[in-house]
């Protein structure tokens, strides 16, 4: 079974350059916002596009992340309309790849079965859920494969050569490398330690390796892409996003173009990273 | 239908921290090697005779066991019915229960050489167990308290900060005990090399509902001696309040097996159960939060809800996965009381036994109310008096104070 994320790193590998991924959460400002917004993320150079599942209680999460799923909670986001977004953003586009990413309770009380079969019809690639590790793999992970949906793994740095067969297992569409211990927006990523483990993980797996937490700028996703299939930009886009809030937290005329544009100089600094690198 | 009873109600967890479907390890990829790492550190120590004996030497001398175990006269005589012992937890070193299990995690946490601890604290009794025995072993000692519960319980604030803890107040979510632990999950992400989180109850990731569930069950074994002792027999109920429930399990656990022993929990009712409250079982359903699966309060969504109680130690929307698992396997018997039936038990105690409790165990002492009266003159009621309430004099005081107006 081809997935849209495999043909994604195909046609990376074709056009020899790392993917540039992209988290914003689902709803933030407010869901209407939140669909504009992610239909502008392919055109600005995302290719990879991930979306959180607003949580209350988040806990590998940093300040701004936790803000932006409170945000979306208040203007009425839930899990059923984060599969409504998607749906939307289908009806104009069947090629850029969706992971929805967060925490297991939401979709536990939602009903496994009946959010693996819905994410699909509504056009959803893969999963993260930070809560799951692979020691609960029967909880979701096994039946997400069963469902036809990429299980996306986290790898840390305290994952160590004994547990990566272990993470590395069940995943499928492409590995998370986690680059800091920590939450996300804290620390930066340092490119070459990133890069050593990166070729460690590639020792255990065919799967790309992707790197996340702790890229912030063009320079430094250009320099974590030279050393990964694909980097990813959370916390800098989410900032942007609240940036161009007005003092209520409501979106603005800015708002969509605050987003788009950052996407756009990130998205260069990762197609700059091959040719830099070679 | 109904469920297939175990043969021990003693046998949890599984190899996978599972009691029934509940408890687990729902946790991100970064803590799940040190989690693994810290079950294998425990099973150790649990096995090696030197840590059993030198954890006794401490629990004698430092903290001051065995607590005693006291029939309450003039309560007894009050309410008429049962005769009522305290297990008098209260009078630990530090002022509750929470001890006896920061002193077994502490160790453990030396011979893993880890040698920065951090806590969560609601009521700050855990937050002063950790200060205390950080300050005691020279380890650094950080604790999360939410910013609303340093506000109602500034003695146990300041005790922390002389005690050489830094206490850092969490503004986030409800900045309660849910919005601490939260924060102390991701202090603990970030400094995962040599951090050990030394978590307050039987909440969590396994093995911490286990260990510490194994480190506080000194509690009934203590009781079941001095029972004996007392009178010759065992107690014919239990009554503990349950915030995570670790006093609870703590006295609960030696007693599962013996049938003739009734058991009852007690939750937060806070306004009332069909208001803000923090009573768990009561009032919500299995999910998963902080590592483990448990009744938790939350909407349809799977959102987590805010708790309510009077009650800072008690002010958390879930309970440990093993009083979950003995809810639906029927063991345990869950109640739960209100904010005004606590501050009650709370002056009807000071008044009439000399006690001041903590608004916690006021909880279990407002259903004793209930219950004592409605059982024999011969029936033995053990309650856990959990901990002292001198940190809540000053809150009680202005509720009080606000009643005069």
């Amino acid at each position: 079974m081809t997935t849209r994320i495999d043909a994604c790193f195909a046609e990376l590998k074709k056009q020899d350059r790392s993917a540039f991924i992209t988290f914003l959460m689902g709803g933030d400002p407010d869901p209407a916002t939140s669909l504009e917004i992610i239909k502008a993320l392919p055109k600005a150079g995302a290719d990879i596009i991930e979306i959180g599942m607003p949580f209350t209680d988040p806990m590998a999460d940093g300040p701004a992340i936790q803000a932006a799923g409170l945000r979306a909670l208040k203007a009425g986001m839930t899990l059923k309309k984060t599969l409504e977004l998607v749906c939307a953003f289908r009806v104009g586009n069947d090629t850029t790849p969706l992971v929805l990413m967060g925490y297991y309770n939401p979709i536990y009380i939602y009903g496994v079965d009946k959010f693996l079969a819905d994410a699909k019809s509504a056009g959803v690639d893969g999963l993260i859920i930070v809560d799951l590790p692979p020691e609960e793999d029967t909880e979701l992970c096994l039946p997400a494969i069963k469902a036809g949906l990429n299980f996306i793994r986290l790898a840390t740095p305290t994952t160590d050569d004994k547990r990566l067969p272990a993470v590395l297992a069940n995943t499928s569409g492409f590995v998370y490398y986690v680059s800091v211990t920590g939450i996300t927006g804290s620390a930066s990523a340092n490119a070459s330690v990133v890069g050593e483990a990166v070729g460690r993980i590639k020792r255990h797996t065919k799967l790309p390796v992707c790197v996340g937490f702790g890229i912030r700028t063009p320079e430094a996703a250009r320099g974590i892409a030279a050393h990964a299939d694909g980097a990813v930009v959370g916390t800098a886009l989410v900032d942007a996003l609240r940036g161009s809030l007005d003092p209520d937290g409501r979106a603005t005329a800015k708002t969509i173009g605050a987003v788009a544009d950052l996407t756009a100089s990130l998205a260069q600094g990762v197609r700059g990273a091959k040719q830099a690198a070679e | 239908m109904n469920p297939v009873l175990p043969n021990s109600f003693r046998s949890g967890p599984d190899e996978r921290g599972h009691f029934g479907i509940f408890g687990g390890r729902f946790v991100a990829e970064t803590l799940m090697p040190l989690i693994l790492d810290l079950e294998k550190a425990y099973a150790d120590a649990k096995a090696d005779p030197a840590f059993q004996t030198e954890m006794n030497g401490y629990l004698k001398n430092y903290v001051g066991r065995p607590s005693p175990l006291y029939f309450a006269e003039r309560l007894t005589d009050h309410l008429g019915g049962a005769k009522i012992y305290f297990k008098r937890e209260e009078l630990n070193h530090t002022g509750s229960h929470k001890v006896n299990n920061v002193l077994g995690q502490i160790m453990v946490a030396r011979r893993m050489g880890k040698k920065r601890i951090i806590a969560e604290t609601g009521a700050g009794q855990h937050g002063v167990a950790t200060a205390t025995l950080c300050a005691r072993f020279g380890l650094d000692c950080v604790v999360y308290m939410g910013a609303v519960d340093v506000e109602r319980q500034q003695p146990n604030v300041i005790r922390m900060e002389m005690l050489g803890a830094k206490v850092i107040p969490v503004q986030s979510g409800s900045r309660t005990l849910k919005d601490a632990m939260n924060d102390a999950l991701r202090d603990w992400v970030t400094n995962v090399h040599d951090t050990f989180y030394c978590i307050g109850t039987v909440a969590g990731p396994h093995p911490y509902p286990m260990m510490v569930r194994d480190f506080q069950s000194i509690i009934g074994v203590e009781t079941r001696a001095q029972m004996q002792e007392a009178e010759g027999r065992l107690p014919d109920s239990l009554v503990a309040c349950i915030g995570g429930g670790s006093n609870a399990m703590g006295l609960f656990y030696p007693f599962l097996d013996d049938p003739s022993v009734e058991i009852f929990g007690v939750e937060a009712a806070g306004h009332g159960l069909t208001q803000l409250h923090a009573a768990s079982i009561a009032g919500g359903r299995p999910g998963v939060l902080h590592g483990n699966r448990t009744y938790l309060l939350m909407d349809d969504d799977g959102q987590i809800q805010d708790a309510h109680s009077i009650s800072a130690g008690l002010d958390y929307p879930g309970i440990g996965p093993e009083h979950s698992w003995l809810h639906e396997a029927g063991r345990v018997t869950y109640l739960s009381a209100t904010d005004e039936e606590a501050l009650a038990a709370f002056l009807l105690l000071s008044r009439l036994e000399g006690i001041p409790p903590a608004l916690e165990p006021a909880h279990a002492i407002a259903k004793v109310m209930e219950l004592a009266p409605r059982r024999p003159k011969d029936h033995l009621m053990v309650v856990n008096l959990s901990g002292r309430g001198d940190k809540d004099i000053p809150q009680i005081t202005e509720i009080l104070k606000g009643r005069k107006k």
